[in-house]
């Protein structure tokens, strides 16, 4: 009920929002606008050799990934290959300086849900917590008050990541002083919870301490997302919603087909 | 003169809070935003010691809770405090009202760093992290403009006539 609350008094606030942005996507409008014209063509040199670079890697992803499929079917095992993506951007406002939390553009009529997972092109960032009319406030992983289920992705330790209030920092609190984690180790979610899809990075281990007087190894992790300088962010759809006609062109796939292992 | 007297200029009122919550939102770098001063309550505070018969607790908690709305706090903590403080400058704007400026710039230190206390405690009950020293610094800032929107404020209020 509190939501619904907050989301009908947002339309009262959105204007004032978007006017308190104005200035810094304005500085960014003019920059873009008066960028040289070398530099746009050695912007246009870089991107072009990346996208060749990813388009080479997407080659070897889909036979890897049917190969995946197919031993996965061998395996009968079933998991979901598919997650339907929306993009919105962020509203540059300041919030509340304590707490980790960004606004974006995008709220309920376009189909956006409590708990859906945010992402940018580097990891997860967060999750919404109030879904508004017009724009939804997100919850960073870094917030003190968020935990994010991880494993780790060079051995499968499973473990829970929280947040600090830090800028880009996350800690793991209950792993024993001889867990299997090492300095650099890429730490992705779990799925477990069911509230993150699984195998999206979440972070980096920068710094571990092992005090055999404490029960529990200190454990900094740097987020991977660019948690402060991501403009756009893009949205997990759950499979099993189903999106608002009028924001469908705005929906790419990351995969076409809905490839499911067991058949 | 008619017994209920006309009431006008509320449209300028509802201006300065429209402009002091853009102000509060303003993106502004970490290094600069410590010292971001309280500017609704600030407003607020004008108004109810101007105006203490139109604004007042009531719309002390309204701008409470659309800052509540914008900034994903706990709904109503601000809404409290500024109703709060609201209430404090009503009982007071008599003698506010008499003091020199530099005295009533001791005065909103002290109201302001009150409301970032009751902040802090409904913060510290919901289990939220507090910062350090730097928390206090918008009392402060809040202090030292205050002369300077006071007299911005009277003049707005003196050329639109708003009584």
């Amino acid at each position: 009920m509190l939501n619904g609350i907050r989301s009908i008094f947002g339309f009262v606030i959105y204007p004032l929002q978007t006017i308190a942005s104005t200035p810094s996507e304005l500085s960014l409008w003019v920059e873009e606008e008066f960028h040289s014209h070398q530099s746009l063509i050695d912007e246009n040199e870089t991107y072009r050799t990346e996208n060749l670079l990813l388009k080479a890697q997407l080659q070897k992803f889909t036979s890897l990934q049917a190969e995946n499929i197919r031993l996965r079917s061998l395996l009968k095992s079933s998991r979901k290959l598919s997650d339907q993506i929306l993009i919105a951007e962020t509203i540059t406002v300041d919030l509340d300086p304590y707490k980790r939390q960004i606004v974006i553009n995008k709220g309920q009529r376009s189909g956006i849900y409590a708990g859906q997972p945010i992402l940018d092109a580097y990891g997860i960032m967060g999750q919404i917590i109030h879904p508004g009319g017009p724009s939804s406030t997100a919850i960073l992983i870094t917030d003190p008050s968020h935990a994010i289920p991880v494993q780790n992705n060079r051995n499968g330790l499973r473990t829970v990541l929280y947040g600090t209030g830090s800028a880009n920092l996350l800690e793991v609190q209950n792993l024993p002083n001889n867990a299997d984690i090492e300095v650099g180790d890429l730490l992705i979610t779990s799925g477990l919870g069911g509230r993150f899809p699984e195998g999206y990075p979440v972070a980096v281990v920068k710094k571990i301490k092992r005090d055999p007087g404490q029960p529990f190894a200190q454990i900094i992790a740097e987020a991977s997302a660019h948690l402060e300088q991501s403009r756009e962010v893009l949205l997990v759809m759950n499979s099993d919603r189903k999106i608002p006609k009028n924001d469908a062109q705005e929906h790419t796939q990351t995969q076409n087909n809905t490839n499911e292992a067991e058949q | 003169m008619s017994n209920k007297p006309a009431y006008h200029g509320g449209i300028v009122i509802l201006i300065s809070f429209a402009i002091a919550f853009i102000l509060t939102m303003l993106p502004l770098s970490d290094n600069i935003k410590i010292y971001r001063p309280e500017w609704l309550t600030l407003v607020l505070i004008y108004w109810c010691v101007a105006l203490p018969h139109r604004i007042g607790v009531f719309s002390g908690w309204c701008v409470g809770f659309l800052f509540d709305i914008h900034s994903g706090s706990l709904l109503g903590q601000h809404a409290l405090t500024l109703a709060i403080i609201a209430y404090l400058s009503y009982k007071l704007h008599a003698r506010i009202r008499l003091y020199p400026l530099f005295q009533q710039s001791f005065i909103i230190l002290l109201l302001v760093a009150l409301s970032q206390m009751l902040i802090l405690w409904i913060n510290g009950i919901a289990g939220e992290t507090y910062g350090d020293w730097s928390y206090w610094i918008p009392s402060l800032t809040s202090m030292l403009i205050w002369p300077w929107l006071f007299y911005l404020m009277r003049n707005i209020r003196r050329l639109y006539g708003i009584n």
